[in-house]
């Protein structure tokens, strides 16, 4: 019972050596809406260490991106953060000061947005972007905060660096203007990068390509990476630590290797199920999960994913799981296999050699072949 | 660049003129369908000899087609005819006399109604549902919802009846410019703050405004490098053509307030069928408004790069 965690921890301790950079512990982030109070965030820990990517995944409205700008405190309004901290440097985010924290968005944590076609300023070119945050957060002036910029605009893989700092971001493709962001955002070398869906808005060579280069710089400067995806495959292929969210929870954190072969939490092995499969004919292709979230203002007192589960108990509906290692004891803040289930997949023993592990074997591949393809 | 530039401001001048030619001659002809004529009076009818007399004097016996020609030929050399309500003057003075007194209300209306607008646009916007923003929308609503000649009917009852703060009307006193610039700018005024609070709000709410201030840009250059810059843009397109018609004046306001400016001419000159005088009218306007689309596009593309001449900038 106990061999799981083992492996886990040892596939971590492999993956990076372990310096907390951030610490996030019982995060919680409340909108206050018209219909009603939502908890987008509720009680939400993880670390993230320096050198390493933390994947954060879940169906859109699991509350991931409102944990990745938390952050920066830049939850939008109605939003609002009231509970938890977040240890970064030796200091707690959530009580600095706002000038404080200004000070620190995009310079010691930077964010990559979705949409790279809406998120440059349309009147500004690319090196006026730039330039400007070299001003701003380390004092760089003219000719030096230019050839800085180039610099930056090179090392993302943008070709004739010079000339296309006095592009407008309109003159760029999607793939360019991505990597535009990135070099923005890697400007100030941030110790911590959130990069929220970097390449959803992106085909799927260009998605390769940004990965593969956000991999390099993080592999070169020692940059903690959260990265924010539903995509399982780039899960496979470029974290090194997993949480997958439920309904503002984390369900289920392990090491990307030991989450794919032993999943425990029962939405995460139909995540894993639902990985599209060309070894099986017809209908079973497309695996999904049944049903949808339940509403946020209106939560069950129990599992939030009971209504779905196809292993439900009563004990399921009653009380709710909360973040555990596989033999119960609770731990906050490690790195070790923890899940919030009161009925594990992978510890029942039905469940042995199910459908998922032949689909996380196929999302590994994936994530390999993929690698393969950028080098 | 300056090229490509050059070559399309010639174009665009060109297109404006053969637009003014068509119209005139549209107008011209149109014009002289209409019955009636400068010398028929309904109480005291002309005897026919008189008539055809005058109509022989002013080339108004010959063809449309004569008449227009003469006119254009004469026009081409700056000879706008004599006005038939003023004959004493030919059209180019009078226009010259009366324009200026319009060009001095409409320039000091437009500037401070469009700054004003813009200023109190942008208040309202950056501090929405704030109770500045609830009078800015109050006040922009009366201002498009009443007629200027309400708003001057009640600027006179109250400032210069009630409190005898200033003349009733009149011209040569910097004072007696403050009501009519009140009641014509108020308009102006309220459409620019409307337009401005919700280009500024579109913005506000994008995602490069949004990620500049996560990548810790101070609030003060978010708003004015990535907001106003942007919100303005589509301003351009509301700003533009208000001015013609301020320029060109309004007979309620100068009518209101006695001001000897060019908007009356507009009716007189239909009611007197005075064809040289509608003519001049019709040309002035058409090339305000021509010239101020020109411009406002050459703005548009100075103000965002996407809208640049040529595609490919630089």
């Amino acid at each position: 019972m106990r061999s799981s965690s083992d492996v886990g921890n040892i596939h971590d301790a492999l993956a990076a050596p372990r310096v907390p950079v951030l610490s996030v512990r019982d995060l919680r982030v409340e909108f206050d809406t018209r219909r009603g109070r939502v908890r987008a965030v509720d009680g939400v820990s993880f670390t993230l260490n320096a050198g390493e990517t933390l994947g954060l995944v879940g169906e859109s409205g699991c509350g991931k991106t409102v944990t990745a700008l938390s952050l920066l405190r830049s939850v939008p309004a109605p939003g609002k953060i009231d509970g938890g901290t977040i240890e970064f440097e030796g200091r707690d985010l959530l009580s600095i000061s706002e000038r404080d924290m200004t000070r620190l968005r995009g310079k010691r944590i930077a964010l990559i947005p979705q949409d790279p076609l809406t998120a440059l300023n349309p009147v500004m070119t690319v090196g006026d972007h730039i330039v400007e945050v070299l001003e701003i957060h380390l004092g760089m002036r003219g000719e030096t905060a230019r050839s800085r910029a180039a610099d930056l605009l090179s090392r993302v893989g943008i070709p004739d660096p010079r000339k296309r700092l006095d592009a407008y971001p309109h003159q760029l493709s999607g793939g360019m203007r991505q990597r535009v962001m990135i070099a923005l955002a890697i400007a100030c070398e941030p110790a911590i990068l959130i990069a929220d869906e970097p390449t959803t808005a992106l085909d799927a060579t260009v998605q390769a390509q940004i990965l593969e280069l956000l991999d390099e710089i993080k592999r070169e400067t020692r940059m903690a990476l959260l990265l924010i995806t539903h995509n399982l495959g780039i899960v496979a292929g470029h974290c090194n630590r997993v949480a997958v969210m439920y309904c503002g929870r984390i369900a289920e954190t392990a090491s990307a290797v030991d989450l794919f072969r032993h999943p425990h939490h029962r939405y995460t092995a139909g995540l894993l199920a639902c990985v599209p499969r060309l070894d099986r004919q017809g209908k079973g292709i497309f695996f999904t999960i049944p049903g949808t979230p339940p509403e946020l203002t209106d939560l069950p007192p129990g599992c939030a994913f009971a209504s779905r589960c196809d292993a439900v108990t009563d004990h399921c509906f009653s009380e709710r799981p909360e973040l555990a290692t596989t033999d119960g004891s609770i731990m906050t803040g490690t790195t070790s296999h923890l899940m919030a289930c009161w009925n594990p997949a992978s510890l029942a023993s039905s469940d042995a050699g199910s459908d998922h592990q032949t689909s996380a074997r196929m999302a590994v591949a994936y994530g390999r072949a993929h690698e393969k393809s950028d080098a | 660049m300056s090229g490509t530039f050059t070559r399309y401001l010639a174009g665009r001048v060109f297109g404006l003129l053969v637009v003014i030619l068509a119209l005139s001659a549209v107008v011209f002809f149109l014009m002289h369908q209409v019955p009636g004529g400068p010398f028929t009076f309904e109480k005291q009818p002309l005897p026919a000899e008189q008539m055809a007399n005058i109509n022989r004097k002013y080339g108004l016996d010959q063809p449309v087609y004569v008449q227009y020609f003469k006119w254009l030929w004469a026009v081409l050399h700056f000879d706008f005819g004599i006005p038939f309500q003023s004959p004493t003057e030919t059209v180019g003075s009078l226009v010259q006399r009366a324009w200026p007194v319009t060009i001095i209300v409409g320039v000091i209306t437009i500037t401070i109604s469009y700054t004003l607008g813009i200023l109190f646009g942008i208040t309202a916007a950056v501090w929405q549902n704030s109770w500045i923003d609830r009078t800015v929308t109050f006040v922009a609503t009366l201002g498009l919802t009443l007629p200027s000649f309400i708003i001057g009917f009640l600027l006179v009852y109250i400032l210069s009846v009630k409190l005898r703060w200033l003349p009733t009307g009149g011209w040569g006193k910097p004072q007696q410019l403050i009501m009519p610039v009140i009641a014509y700018g108020l308009g102006p005024m309220a459409i620019v703050a409307r337009y401005t609070r919700a280009s500024m709000l579109e913005v506000l709410r994008s995602e490069y405004v949004r990620l500049a201030r996560a990548r810790g840009l101070p609030w003060h250059r978010v708003l004015f490098r990535y907001t106003l810059r942007n919100a303005l843009v589509p301003l351009i397109t509301v700003l533009g053509p208000g001015i013609p018609d301020v320029l060109t004046g309004s007979i309620f306001i100068e009518g209101m307030f006695s001001i000897p400016g060019l908007g009356r001419f507009f009716t007189s000159s239909a009611q007197f069928r005075d064809y040289p005088m509608i003519m001049a009218m019709m040309l002035l306007v058409a090339l305000l408004w021509g010239a101020t689309y020109v411009i406002s596009d050459v703005l548009y593309g100075l103000a965002d790069p996407r809208m640049r001449v040529g595609g490919e900038v630089r």
